[in-house]
């Protein structure tokens, strides 16, 4: 295990006082904070190392090139990828699915053809696919969910069909906090010839994932929520879709020859990689990985566990307080009601006592739809939170029916 | 009957006796009680003011010379802040209603409340009431 206070330590933005009182950070389904490492090599980036990669022969160039390299590198080995090169960097889960829904769409999907996703998925695993089923006269197929918020399975068989193209699914819901059997998913999809993406936006930061084990064909995530920068995030996908598949911008950097009459392309990864990348960002979201990785995934992993125990514990105990999704595998996520208070209410009153939560749809509206509710309070642990914070939260829960109820 | 100006001062006085934020909102919520219920025909999508998280329902009637509002919110403390405007706003001439700068929200403490990014659709009630005032003062005023 490791020790929670020298972790806080780590985290500066943790240590200070929010309304007169100590900030309490419960938001971290939204973004994490960031470790004084990941901000040192962004201001040491900017001070002193700053030039554009992959164009100069100096020496600034040549040393950001062979840095943002190495960051590709240690993605690339974060997810155990087979090649480097199948490691895109994108501005984050969001450019990545689009990137995959417009590049992946304009080679294979044609009309009539059919695209599943999952109820529980963020918005932009689903906006990204609409707008292609729009442009391709395409269809959306959704496997759903039951109350404690697990995915049936089961029914995926049936909403395969020979028109189906692609499969992309949430792995961690930011929601409910529920860890999909996307193993399994794959499985089902792959005994089909159907790909299969994953969003990790909520996952790569909590549990060890390995692409080639997993035998997932794209994957997504974000670098703000992997304790790097915001703008930054990483697409993977297997080589062979990725030689097949069309640029989805074009630009600079991404090209091989140009002329007025016909461009071709550059290789791996740098097709899709248009124009000057997030370079700082993609060296400071590298610091990021490595410095969750010397706390180690998997004592992470366990001590979110025990979080999630102690807080779904908690949170019963005090009473009024309704749950939504109460998966056999999940993360410390917990998305609730204190019940005839309403999350805006319950959100203000929590931002006078210092704590920082989320309230609203989560940019996951089928999901407030099956529940039948307008919003959510979110509370989204991760691995500097406290069990003391619980209980704090906890205290909040109580002032908030002392005022309303 | 007070002018606006007074009305507004006689807020920020009552709110000047309460020493932290909690006894702020705790009054909100009691001033949520006691807004007068809007009539259930106007608690439609037509009348809805949206903001992200919470609903606000909002109705302008003319009224010899003056401009009456009803409104309702699902949220609580977004409807102790609506009662205060409409104690402010609610039964003047529209000419009052669009010169009146609402200088109360920020001396009582609650100008976060009305910040665009705040979730709550008070800023584009504030709009749609001054709005409305414009409209009447178009139909009926004598300019």
């Amino acid at each position: 295990m490791f020790d929670i206070q020298k972790v806080r330590e780590d985290f500066p933005v943790l240590r200070q006082i929010i309304n007169k009182k100590p900030l309490v950070y419960l938001d971290n389904g939204a973004t994490t904070q960031k470790p004084r490492c990941v901000t040192d090599v962004i201001t040491d980036y900017y001070l002193r190392k700053n030039s554009s990669i992959h164009r100069g022969v100096h020496f600034l160039s040549s040393q950001a090139t062979v840095e943002y390299e190495k960051a590709r590198e240690t993605v690339s080995q974060f997810i155990n990828a087979k090649n480097k090169h199948e490691v895109i960097f994108t501005s984050g889960t969001t450019g990545s699915l689009n990137m995959l829904a417009f590049s992946f769409g304009e080679k294979y999907i044609k009309e009539g053809d059919e695209i599943i996703l999952s109820e529980m998925e963020h918005h932009a695993n689903i906006v990204p696919w609409q707008l292609l089923c729009e442009r391709k006269k395409a269809k959306l197929k959704v496997l759903p969910f039951n109350d404690d918020g697990e995915l049936l399975v089961d029914q995926l068989e049936y909403l395969i069909t020979e028109k189906t193209k692609i499969i992309s699914v949430i792995h961690i819901s930011n929601v409910l906090g529920t860890i999909n059997p996307i193993k399994k998913i794959i499985e089902i999809g792959h005994s089909h010839g159907i790909p299969v993406c994953i969003d990790t936006a909520q996952s790569i930061q909590h549990v060890p994932i390995d692409v080639q084990k997993l035998d997932c064909d794209f994957l997504a995530f974000s670098g703000h929520k992997l304790y790097g920068p915001t703008g930054i995030g990483g697409f993977y996908g297997k080589e062979k879709w990725l030689e097949e598949m069309p640029p989805y911008q074009g630009g600079g950097d991404m090209v091989d020859e140009v002329s007025f009459e016909k461009t071709t392309f550059n290789q791996l990864p740098f097709k899709f990689e248009a124009g000057t990348t997030n370079y700082i960002g993609a060296i400071a979201m590298a610091e990021g990985i490595n410095y969750i990785q010397g706390i180690g995934l998997s004592n992470i992993a366990d001590y979110e566990h025990e979080l999630l125990e102690y807080g779904a514990a908690k949170l019963k105990e005090v009473g009024g307080v309704k749950i939504f999704g109460n998966a056999f595998a999940r993360t410390p996520i917990f998305s609730f009601h204190i019940e005839n208070v309403h999350p805006l209410d319950t959100g203000m009153i929590f931002d006078k006592m210092g704590i920082a939560v989320r309230t609203g749809t989560h940019c996951a509206q089928p999901i407030m739809q099956h529940y039948g509710v307008d919003g959510m309070v979110r509370a989204s642990l991760s691995f500097y939170n406290t069990k003391e914070e619980i209980d704090y939260l906890c205290t909040g829960i109580e002032q908030v029916k002392r005022m309303f109820l | 009957m007070s002018t606006i100006k007074e009305v507004q001062e006689d807020i920020i006085n009552e709110f000047e006796v309460f020493e932290d934020w909690m006894d702020r909102y705790n009054y909100l919520i009691e001033l949520s009680n006691d807004l007068p219920q809007i009539d259930t025909k106007f608690k439609t999508n037509e009348y809805i003011i949206k903001g992200c998280q919470s609903k606000v329902w909002l109705n302008a009637d003319y009224d010899d010379g003056k401009v009456v509002y009803t409104a309702d919110s699902d949220a609580i403390i977004t409807k102790g802040i609506i009662s205060l405007l409409i104690r402010v706003l609610s039964n003047r001439s529209p000419k009052e209603i669009k010169e009146t700068d609402l200088h109360f929200i920020d001396a009582i403490g609650l100008r976060e409340n009305l910040s665009p990014t705040r979730a709550n659709g008070l800023l584009a009630m504030i709009k749609q009431m001054k709005l409305y005032a414009i409209a009447y003062d178009v139909k009926f005023g004598n300019n």
